[in-house]
């Protein structure tokens, strides 16, 4: 059965606007903390957004949750295990760091690493190559 | 009658791409020219039918057919008609047939243009793009054929979808077709040097005015995805890392690092191999891309409609088209050796550094993108790869590429870097530096380290760009095509970085509830609601609300933000209300109605985010430039390959 | 003729790619399996539909096995399986507790006159927070709560009674139904 049916009537409203009208944040700083919490996690019924993006009941519902555990003095952690307690970590945009996602969170300095190597490794043999036949370097026409 | 013979001509088209490929391919491999010439023929023959198949859908469109499915779902009565031309390419079938047409084009420039190719070379090409032609039409007259009939005919369509309707995004999808379609040609290009086994590097200097033409289409594409993104979907945003458009900035990044590479194998007959794959994998990730958003593996805002259906036929496309190639690399390319050599700190020691970077980049984004489907396949559970992680790794290789790009320009081929070219580079990097300190504190108020960063590497590639035309005009060297395309390419890589780390860094958003009457204030800009009134359009209803904006006490605007319901029914649609300044976007968007008069607006203030499209238009720009370098347009005696020639032990 | 790993690199990776697609062509990528599987049900006690004065808790049915049904009158899904909860209900092997999600109290009301009553009782949960509780992300859902309260099985979307024999009968006993 296509998962779109299922959703019902609930609006996958990906152009409508998300705004929350229950006011900012006293604190610029909660305020912030707010904007990062609610871009981090994900819209379950939507096609891709996050909660801070899409206008659907459940999102605004997810976002009044998160605007409620911070009043309640929870922390980041607190409320994202709140999230994850009820849906997984499949309502995070921001993927946990766990054994499953070393291989993803790694990969940055990994790739780069592995990167520079090999282009230090052909350098070299290119440098060797130079300095074996420097002679060969002066023959070879200039092109520009 | 006409959708049938659009349906015809189609399956013509598919019989022509089949005979070009059999009489290109064939008549290269028995060296018999008047197979090579049906070939070429066949060539004109798929364009001329896929163009009238084209034309018959678009006549259907316009017509107003509803007897043609295709037309009934996605047009109706009402839409202007410039936005039921473009509907032609709003779903998966047309957009089939777009890539089709854009694929008999290409191939038609492609065979016209390379007289001065040696002959079963030229057929080896056009034989491959002709099976590739065979792979697309197939698919579109198995599974889905843009023409079939729907009985009873509606009386009216759905309509395209109001998210559509817009200038921008109408244009969008065949620009960015022809990049992603554009690819093939060096991708053919490489798999006939593969598969002929040569060794010298002349097809480098063929393949690069093909590869920079494409890829310049696609900065484009891309470019207008982004910029419609940030005034139509109503919240600002301008990139989301969806997997969508991560499948379209993938081949994006190979085709920069092949170009880069195709530099070094013109210029030395260096990085054989590594051009060929990258000219592989570009087009690869082309057709990966088109198996993402049509398949159902990934969830995306951007997906056609989806069919797993379809994505069998696709994968299996994608795998013999990739495997082939693949395998035919593994085969022909560890004879490609050369013996040339370089110094440290030459030009091609920093575009291999600067290819490794973009490479890392690429494998980023195609592990996180397709990481929740690793973890699914492998039943590790269900995850999500979203922004959050995309923007901090991005900038790993980024943040190093930006840096060694200011200095690559001018460091020489061969040789090390001069100093002074040293000096010149230092006292660029340090005014970067300084001025980006005092221009965050003076203009913005604040220090912050990444930004700091970010508009230093701005400042640094943009200064080290023109130096490198001041120093020629000083030295009265000319400025040839390359060179200078290269210069505004890379300024424009310059002003992008500009804009993203202005816009990431100090924009500020703000929801609030208004009455007519009452204001809020954004960054020193006053938004006063004065106005809201009802607005009929061709086929949609619309709230509109007039926004002053002020500063200081003077009106600097009136913003126009509304929200649409289209006529065909559907979600509401926000327009945003845009002004664009030197500086800085102002952003007004309508949200709900609360009652009692009150409205939700979102109010945005956006510093230099026009940059980052400017800076896009400078790269496409660059390239283009560089493609009509005189030297393409010659016919080219390449005396790299000369040298090579005599220096392996030759061909086959 | 020996071909060096380096060149056979590319072939391989993209063989694994092609394997990965060719299971992801099976899988449902936004089909969420529930967190709370194995866990116990979480708890509430909510206004009862018909009788706001009276409370429907996730108590009510502790030491036996039972059905919650998550449903809104706005819902299609809901509409659809409609038929089939009430067979279920008409097998009388669980009770099935109904959970009004986000929507208007006499819209419910009636519906459930027009359309048959299926459920034991019915939780009105106007705000969705007991929704989000359970990691309810779209209706219908259903949930299986053994007689201790942990909650067994979960199904996303329209119940068919072809579901309800694969995934939830065979549950039924070591679950503890009354």
């Amino acid at each position: 059965m296509r998962f779109a049916v299922l959703i019902g009537g609930l609006l996958l409203a990906a152009q409508a606007l998300a705004i929350d009208t229950g006011g900012a944040f006293e604190d610029p700083a909660e305020q912030e903390r707010y904007e990062r919490l609610i871009r981090d996690l994900r819209c379950l019924v939507c096609q891709n957004q996050s909660i801070a993006d899409s206008n659907a009941t459940l999102a605004s519902d997810l976002r009044r949750e998160v605007r409620e555990l911070m009043i309640a003095g929870q922390s980041d952690d607190q409320i994202r295990v709140f999230m994850t307690d009820r849906y997984g970590d499949f309502v995070l945009y921001r993927p946990p760091v766990k054994p499953r996602t070393w291989l993803l969170w790694s990969a940055p300095v990994l790739l780069l690493l592995g990167g520079i190597g090999i282009a230090v490794f052909v350098v070299a043999r290119r440098v060797r190559a130079a300095q074996a036949n420097p002679a060969a370097l002066d023959e070879e026409p200039e092109q520009r | 009658m006409i959708p049938e013979l659009g349906h015809f001509t189609l399956i013509l088209a598919l019989l022509l791409a089949i005979a070009q490929a059999v009489f290109s391919l064939g008549g290269a491999a028995r060296r018999h020219a008047g197979w090579m010439a049906a070939g070429r023929s066949a060539v004109v023959g798929q364009f001329v039918f896929v163009a009238l198949s084209f034309a018959a859908l678009t006549y259907a469109f316009v017509q107003r057919d509803f007897s043609v499915l295709y037309v009934a779902t996605n047009s109706n009565s009402e839409l202007p008609t410039f936005y039921r031309v473009a509907a032609v390419w709003g779903a998966h079938e047309g957009s089939l047939l777009l890539w089709s047409l854009s694929l008999a084009i290409w191939s038609l420039a492609a065979t016209a243009l390379s007289g001065s190719l040696d002959l079963p070379f030229r057929s080896r090409v056009i034989g491959i793009l002709g099976l590739i032609s065979i792979g697309f039409l197939l698919f579109m007259l198995t599974t889905s054929n843009p023409f079939e009939r729907l009985v009873p005919a509606a009386s009216d369509g759905n309509d395209l979808n109001p998210l559509l309707q817009d200038f921008a995004l109408a244009i969008h999808p065949p620009i960015l077709y022809m990049g992603y379609v554009g690819f093939a040609v060096a991708f053919a290009f490489a798999c006939a040097t593969l598969l002929e086994g040569r060794l010298d590097a002349a097809w480098a200097r063929w393949t690069r005015p093909w590869t920079l033409a494409a890829w310049l289409c696609l900065t484009i594409g891309i470019a207008l995805g982004s910029w419609w993104a940030y005034y139509e979907l109503g919240w600002g945003g301008w990139w989301f890392w969806d997997p969508v458009e991560n499948a379209s900035f993938m081949p994006w990044l190979a085709g920069t690092a092949l170009i880069h590479s195709l530099a070094v194998t013109e210029k030395r007959g260096l990085f054989k191999s590594w051009t060929l794959l990258l000219a592989v994998t570009a087009f690869s990730l082309s057709l990966l891309g088109t198996f993402l958003v049509r398949s159902g593996v990934l969830i995306s805002v951007h997906a056609f409609a989806t069919d797993p259906a379809r994505g069998i036929f696709i994968l299996g496309f994608l795998t013999a088209v990739i495997g082939g190639a693949l395998l035919l690399y593994a085969w022909r390319a560890p004879q490609l050796k050369s013996s040339a050599g370089f110094e440290v700190t030459s030009r091609e020691s920093f575009l291999l550094f600067n290819n490794a970077f973009l490479v890392a980049a690429l494998g980023l984004i195609l592990l996180g993108t397709l990481y929740p489907l690793f973890m699914d396949a492998l039943e590790l559970g269900k995850i999500s790869v979203g922004p959050p992680y995309f923007e901090l790794v991005f900038l790993v290789p980024m943040l190093p590429l930006l840096a060694l790009l200011g200095v690559g320009m001018h460091a020489a081929w061969k040789r090390g870097l001069l100093s002074g070219a040293r000096n010149r580079l230092l006292a660029i990097g340090g005014t970067a530096l300084v001025v980006s300190l005092v221009a965050g504190a003076a203009v913005y108020g604040e220090i912050r380290p990444l930004t700091t960063i970010g508009f230093a590497l701005a400042l640094w590639v943009m200064g080290s760009s023109l130096a490198i035309l001041v120093a020629r005009l000083r030295a009265r060297l000319p400025i040839p095509g390359a060179v200078l395309g290269m210069v505004i390419a890379h300024f424009g890589v310059g002003v992008s970085t500009l804009g993203i780390t202005g816009v990431q860094s100090f924009k500020i958003e703000k929801d609030v509830a208004l009455a007519v009457g009452e204001a809020a204030t954004v960054a020193d800009y006053d938004f006063r609601l004065t106005a809201l009134r009802d607005v009929k359009g061709p086929n949609f209803l619309a709230v509109e609300a007039d926004v002053v904006v002020s500063r200081a006490g003077q009106q600097v605007t009136i913003l126009h933000p509304q929200k649409r319901l289209y006529n065909s029914g559907g979600n509401p649609m926000t327009e945003a209300g845009i002004e664009v300044g030197a500086g800085r976007d102002l952003f007004a968007a309508l949200g709900d109605d609360l009652g009692q008069g009150r409205w939700s607006l979102r109010l945005q203030y956006k510093p230099l985010i026009r940059y980052i499209w400017l800076g896009a238009l400078l790269i496409a720009l660059g390239g283009g430039i560089a493609a009509f370098d005189r030297r393409y347009r010659r016919r080219a005696e390449s005396t790299v390959a000369a040298t090579e020639a005599a220096a392996t032990t030759g061909r086959r | 003729m020996k071909i060096p790993v380096r060149f056979v690199v590319p072939a391989i990776v993209f063989a694994a790619l092609v394997g990965f697609f060719i299971v992801g062509l099976r899988l449902n990528p936004g089909e969420i399996q529930s967190p709370l599987i194995g866990k116990p049900a979480p708890a509430f006690s909510l206004e009862s539909l018909g009788d706001p004065s009276s409370k429907v808790s996730s108590t009510d049915f502790s030491g036996q096995a039972w059905l919650l049904n998550v449903w809104a009158t706005w819902c299609a899904g809901c509409r659809q399986e409609h038929e089939t909860l009430l067979a279920i209900a008409r097998e009388n092997r669980v009770p099935m507790l109904g959970l009004n999600w986000r929507d208007d109290r006499a819209l419910a009301s009636r519906w459930l006159a027009q359309l048959g009553n299926p459920y034991v009782s019915v939780a009105f949960d106007p705000e969705g927070r007991t929704a989000i509780d359970w990691g309810v992300y779209g209706a219908p859902e259903t949930f299986l709560i053994a007689a201790d309260g942990t909650v067994l099985q979960k199904h996303i979307g329209t119940m068919s009674l072809a579901v309800w024999e694969r995934d939830f009968v065979p549950l039924l006993a070591p679950a503890g139904e009354g």
